[in-house]
């Protein structure tokens, strides 16, 4: 059995340790919000927190996850960011979005006041392939400044 | 809003009662009479609560559709769009046409979605103009009421009466003036925005059924292949695998059917991964198996310094040549491009008693309906074929190869199953944009006119993918050649023979992606061979402000994306503006040390001109430091999404132009994830950019493809006001430059 607390809740589940956090939080737990675009940390679309930190759940094992703290884009509770993005129209597609929301808010609770060059740094490992980049640096400076 | 809500593990869309009749038997007309409010057509239901239910039947993939054709219905039925609910519809003829490509979604349905709308709302004046005994022309419908003399009704109040009225014929709907329209033509609100930004938009694995099983699929390395034999012994081994299955062989054409090979189905997708992992198959490569898409380029290469077919001929380019005082000529080349849309293809399949549900992240829910059936070998109408979100599409997911395998799994797995691709299948197992060669030469006379323009073209169709043709089509030139204004006297097009050896299919703006790069890139070297200003020689080329006519393109006809020339005209006056507008924004006339390059292009019925600024970065690499986009696509309904379409365009164009490239060896796809099929990253993208949508009266055109094409050639010619280095073979990262 391993022990997994994901948006502050308790779960045991029976599975392979090997599996990555991914598929465990999409398929066992049906928490779908988290997605898979790559399945080797090349596009930050499975980006979740553990222990606050960003890291792409496709390649965490369940082992690693194990009695640490995950949080997935339903349990984010960053409403500036969040708020940013709305107003701003980011989304075109949105499936690359919760990674993008996650590697943002991460670098938000680290760099409250991110330069351009912290941003696209931090923002780097996440693709977007509709190209909605302009957008996502304007609302990450947004959610600095409202802060 | 569309609710999707899961009860019993059903995923059912919650909106509007008629959604509780059978549809497997219920016709439109028996859904009037039951139905309880008015509904007049498919698209359009007013309740007697005043909730007024409005369908979206085309896909979203981000282009925001769906915050788009429902406001274009409410503004145009009078609704308060903070009232209506926004209905999905599933795939079905009764829509019309829902395959959402070909930047169709407005500029094919403008008039006809706006006349839905306007039916209803006649309807609902009628029954107002009933109950008060006054004459229809005294009442106006706005703000989810008819009013008229002071008084008010609200839709809700008006739906039963209104429903028992006989619905007008369309002809004789009149739509609102533009002046009445109070929501559309501007920034609309994204309606999705969200549900995305807090994880509970559904795209399409995130469909889970009861029972559902997981399956990841070997397919065959190269088109055309065969399993010979396979062992499944340590598949089957892995926890959670519940079935090894082979796949039915696809027979050419291919056309959408699946691609074979060897289905590892199981509980969750991590088993069905490490079955996949552990499968043994020995594979008959079959008849591509020689495909080396390095060696094909230089067939393509030979082929275009050879004569082709005529496609287009005005004047006469031979004699024109042979007196120039000076020929320019130049050869370019792109190569096949993938989609790589954020979401792996993904589709989910039940089949039970004989009916079959459906749910993709499909751009053509009718054709994915269509596939399924035929599939199983059932009449479509035991097929329900649903839309998830698209997790981005760019043409991929109009193909509905995925489907047909998901169907064909549902059945011989007895359980619901989703099929899964990874990344690695999707850049393996494309249908990729076709690989172009071309051949581009040009006269000058003494004083540095143009006086002819010769463009051969040598290209794997999409045809070969639904039949076996040997070479592009005189029509597949009208995506950039022959309907290429030029004010030149002696213009010849050909196209050269090319055969297919891997899927060849539509992305994002097709062959506009080459033909654009070749004589975006190609007018620019005239400008430095005539010593003038490339934007001065661009307007020049394009000549004068006038609606081009089908004998100065030396054509016989053109399909026009399917518009008739008398209603989307090529009128240079539109390219020049956005040309000047563009050129206005960049500050080119000023532009100092700064290296900018432009290019221009038509297509899609829209006028796009794109500016880029570029500089040398602390490696000495190539970066994009500004961009700049004007387009005029007419009657723009969406200023937002149209601006943010173009943003989105200026990035896959520069993924294109800095990385595109999927390469074969021994028929096998070398690239297979973002490590080795690069694009854009947000350190890569533009320090700024800036779009200008020209709106106007004039009819819509489209907007998620037109930016695309000017922006390769755009990055090209800065380039070489740079460097001086004429960049001709992309992706720019084979030369070292970025």
């Amino acid at each position: 059995m391993i022990r997994l607390n994901v948006n502050g809740q308790a779960h045991e589940l029976d599975a392979d340790p090997e599996m990555p956090l991914l598929w465990a939080l999409r398929d066992l737990l049906g928490l779908t919000g988290t997605k898979y675009g790559c399945g080797q940390a090349l596009c930050g679309a499975c980006t979740v927190h553990l222990d606050g930190e960003a890291v792409r759940s496709c390649v965490t094992p369940l082992s690693r996850a194990a009695d640490r703290k995950v949080t997935t884009i339903e349990g984010l509770a960053n409403t500036a960011l969040q708020d940013a993005w709305c107003d701003l129209a980011v989304p075109q597609c949105g499936f690359c979005q919760a990674g993008q929301l996650m590697t943002a808010a991460a670098l938000l609770a680290e760099v409250p006041q991110p330069s351009d060059e912290q941003i696209d740094r931090s923002m780097a490992g996440n693709l977007c392939r509709c190209g909605t980049y302009s957008r996502i640096r304007a609302a990450i400076k947004r959610a600095a400044g409202a802060k | 809003m569309l609710r999707r809500e899961f009860v019993g593990g059903l995923l059912v869309v919650v909106a509007g009662r008629a959604l509780a009749v059978d549809r497997f038997k219920t016709s439109d007309e028996q859904l009037q009479k039951h139905s309880e409010g008015l509904r007049p057509n498919v698209f359009v239901h007013v309740a007697s609560d005043g909730k007024v239910t409005l369908v979206n039947h085309r896909s979203e993939m981000g282009q925001g559709v769906r915050s788009t054709i429902p406001a274009l219905l409410a503004d145009e039925l009078g609704a308060d769009p903070a009232r209506i609910e926004i209905e999905q519809a599933d795939g079905d003829k009764k829509y019309g046409d829902q395959d959402t490509d070909g930047s169709n979604s407005i500029r094919g349905e403008y008039e006809d979605l706006r006349r839905a709308a306007a039916t209803a709302r006649e309807m609902l004046i009628a029954a107002a103009a009933r109950k008060w005994h006054v004459s229809v022309a005294s009442l106006t419908a706005h703000d989810h009421a008819v009013w008229g003399g002071g008084r008010s009704l609200g839709f809700g109040e008006l739906a039963d009466a209104a429903g028992k009225l006989p619905v007008p014929e369309p002809g004789s709907v009149k739509l609102r003036p533009r002046s009445e329209m109070k929501h559309v033509f501007r920034d609309l609100p994204l309606v999705d925005a969200r549900a995305i930004a807090t994880g509970t938009a559904k795209f399409g694995a995130d469909v889970r059924l009861d029972g559902m099983l997981i399956a990841v699929i070997a397919r065959p390395p190269v088109v055309g292949g065969k399993v010979i034999r396979f062992d499944d012994s340590k598949a089957l081994a892995v926890p959670g695998v519940k079935k090894v299955l082979r796949m039915p062989e696809p027979t050419p054409p291919y056309k959408f059917q699946q691609w074979g090979g060897v289905a590892v189905v199981a509980t969750n997708t991590w088993a069905a991964l490490r079955g996949r992992e552990r499968l043994q198959i020995e594979w008959d490569h079959g008849p591509n198996a020689a495909y080396d898409s390095d060696r094909y380029a230089n067939e393509l290469s030979q082929a275009v310094h050879q004569p082709g077919h005529v496609a287009r001929k005005v004047g006469d380019v031979d004699a024109a040549l042979a007196r120039a005082a000076k020929t320019v000529e130049a050869e370019y080349h792109v190569p096949h491009l993938a989609h790589v849309s954020m979401e792996p293809p993904v589709a989910i399949v039940r089949f039970d008693d004989g009916k079959c549900e459906v749910w993709s992240a499909t751009q053509n829910p009718q054709a994915a309906r269509t596939q399924a059936a035929e599939t199983l070998g059932i009449d479509e109408s035991r097929v329900i074929s649903h839309v998830t979100f698209l997790g981005g599409a760019f043409g991929r997911k109009s193909k509905s190869d995925f489907v047909a395998e998901a169907a064909h799994l549902a059945r011989e797995a007895k359980a619901p199953v989703r099929v899964q691709w990874t990344r690695e299948d999707d850049l393996r197992h494309d249908y990729y944009n076709a690989v172009n060669t071309q051949l581009l030469t040009a006269a000058l006379d003494a004083s540095g006119k143009v006086t002819a323009w010769r463009q051969r073209t040598a290209f794997p169709p999409i045809a070969t993918t639904f039949s076996d043709v040997k070479g592009p089509s005189a029509g597949d030139l009208q995506q950039g050649v022959t309907d290429l204004p030029l004010a030149i006297p002696n213009v010849r097009a050909e196209t050269c023979d090319a055969s297919a050896h891997v899927r060849v299919g539509w992305l994002r703006s097709v062959y506009n992606i080459f033909h654009g790069f070749s004589a975006g890139s190609f007018m620019d070297e005239l400008a430095h061979a005539r010593g003038k200003d490339p934007r001065e020689n661009l307007l020049e080329l394009f000549g004068p402000t006038r609606v081009v006519t089908l004998e100065e393109l030396g054509v016989d006809k053109l399909r026009n994306y399917g518009a008739p020339l008398e209603k989307h005209p090529i009128d240079t006056g539109r390219l020049h503006n956005v040309i000047e507008r563009v050129t206005a924004m960049a500050r080119w006339s000023d532009r100092g040390g700064r290296a900018l390059g432009l290019a221009a292009h038509r297509s899609f019925l829209t006028y796009v001109a794109v500016v880029v600024s570029v500089k040398k970065n602390s490696l000495g690499k190539i970066a994009v430091d500004e961009a700049w986009l004007a387009a005029d696509a007419g009657t723009v309904v969406n200023l937002e999404r149209a601006r943010s379409q173009m943003e989105g365009a200026l990035i896959f164009g520069m993924s294109h132009a800095f990385y595109g490239g999927a390469t074969m060896k021994a028929g096998v796809t070398e690239q297979s994830n973002f490590d080795t099929y690069r694009l854009v990253r947000m350190p890569d993208a533009p320090r700024a950019l800036r779009v200008e949508i020209v709106q106007s009266d004039l009819p819509p055109g489209g907007i998620g493809e037109p930016g695309v094409p000017p922006v390769a050639p755009a990055i090209a010619n800065a380039i070489f006001a740079l460097t001086g280095q004429r960049i001709r073979r992309l992706p720019l990262m084979l030369a070292g430059v970025v």
